[in-house]
């Protein structure tokens, strides 16, 4: 099992800071949510989790080892990138017998049963693939790779409803066999949040946010009401995402679900509900 | 088995219920097999530390058993447990928030009655 590292890391492009002194530590055999808005920097951490750019300083170690020039630590990362960055020319299967190469684990006969079940024909060429089809490939190869930790960047980036279904069953049940480090950063916040079980929430190139989404959403809850009555409610207590229409208010209370005052909620008629990640997400980001 | 995510409670406790509610159905009999934790993630799309927690709630509460490397199986009198336990939250989870709602649109608790008792309707 690896343990993944975050120490002090800051990324500048130029004089344009994509990431500010990252501290954290991703405890092996989880299933992580990286988000972020556009340009937040998730792919940037992924590509010096990698070792495929530098960083400016700080550094990302994997079992004490860090990252840079290191084939050994590599070999265990599978990084399914957003970009395509196969060959265009060359056709899907001779990818997978590559892909064994680097990746001694890379397990062909599952490779051909996921390509199968998913309608993606090996004999393509990587530049014949629909949008769709290159997102299926891509997270094909990564499933089968078997490494310790799989980074997936965007993995549904155009796949349909029923694919994406498939996408994700397949990779909890690859998961479910054979527990590993797996890191999906996505904007489809709402349908992957069921899976995580713990994210990272990037903001311009800062941590804001690193804990178990059980846990995150259980530190706060949406209070809906008049208007007059949500203020009076919220009085003292810390709050964010304020949505308002007519009279009608409602606002995410960023205190323990347990501590809410039902009595006095009653008395305001003011009626509360569980808040979605997507929408904690969205008032914690803007 | 239906599980509703967009209720109020977390996930791992709509699991719980809902293999409860199987139970009381009779679909899941007692000591026979019921679906592996890995089955349920993979089903649902919930990750399987949660849906390890939602099964072990009901082995802590004596509803479900281990067997190990077999799978999990229901208890003996697990219908009699969650029967019990039920009938005990039935005011809390179903009185109470039907009077809140009856109280909000004037309903007064004799009419309450009455359409329970099929006699009239408001």
């Amino acid at each position: 099992m690896k343990t993944i590292e975050v120490k002090e890391l800051t990324k500048y492009y130029k004089t344009n800071k994509a990431l500010d002194c990252l501290n954290f530590t991703i405890e092996p055999g989880k299933i992580y949510g990286l988000l972020g808005r556009n340009g937040a920097g998730k792919t940037t951490l992924l590509n010096l989790m990698t070792g495929r750019i530098f960083p400016t300083e700080g550094e990302i170690r994997i079992d004490g080892e860090n990252v840079h020039e290191n084939d050994k630590v590599l070999g265990s990362i599978f990084y399914m990138t957003e970009k395509n960055l196969y060959p265009v020319e060359e056709r899907v299967k001779n990818i997978f017998k590559w892909s064994r190469q680097f990746y001694p684990k890379f397990d062909m006969e599952y490779a051909r049963d996921l390509a199968d079940k998913f309608g993606l024909d090996t004999n393509k060429k990587v530049k014949n693939l629909s949008t769709g089809y290159t997102s299926i490939f891509k997270a094909v190869t990564a499933l089968a790779s078997n490494a310790d930790i799989m980074l997936f960047d965007e993995p549904v980036l155009g796949l349909d409803a029923n694919h994406r279904d498939m996408l994700y069953k397949e990779l909890l049940a690859n998961y479910a066999q054979n527990p590993r480090t797996i890191i999906i950063s996505t904007h489809l916040i709402e349908e992957v949040a069921r899976v995580l079980e713990d994210v990272i929430i990037i903001k311009e190139g800062k941590l804001i946010v690193k804990s178990p989404v059980e846990e995150l959403l259980a530190c706060s809850y949406t209070a809906t009401g008049e208007v007059s009555k949500i203020d009076k409610y919220i009085e003292g207590r810390k709050y964010t995402g304020i949505e308002q229409t007519g009279n009608l208010k409602s606002v995410i209370v960023l205190e323990d679900n347990k501590k809410r005052n039902t009595g006095l909620a009653k008395e305001l008629g003011i009626d509360f509900s569980k808040t979605e990640l997507q929408k904690l997400f969205i008032s914690l980001t803007n | 088995m239906l599980i509703d995510f967009n209720s109020e409670k977390p996930i791992y406790l709509q699991l719980a219920e809902a293999i409860e509610d199987n139970i009381l159905k009779g679909i899941f009999q007692e000591e026979t097999q019921i679906i592996s934790t890995t089955e349920i993630s993979v089903k649902y799309k919930i990750n399987p530390a949660t849906a390890g927690k939602g099964v072990n709630v009901l082995v802590d509460e004596g509803i479900l058993y281990k067997k190990r490397g077999v799978g999990m199986f229901v208890s003996t009198g697990a219908r009699e447990r969650i029967l019990k336990k039920r009938r005990k939250n039935f005011l809390q989870d179903f009185i109470l928030p039907l009077m809140d709602e009856a109280f909000k649109l004037g309903i007064s608790k004799e009419e309450i009655i009455g359409m329970i008792e099929g006699r009239k309707e408001i």
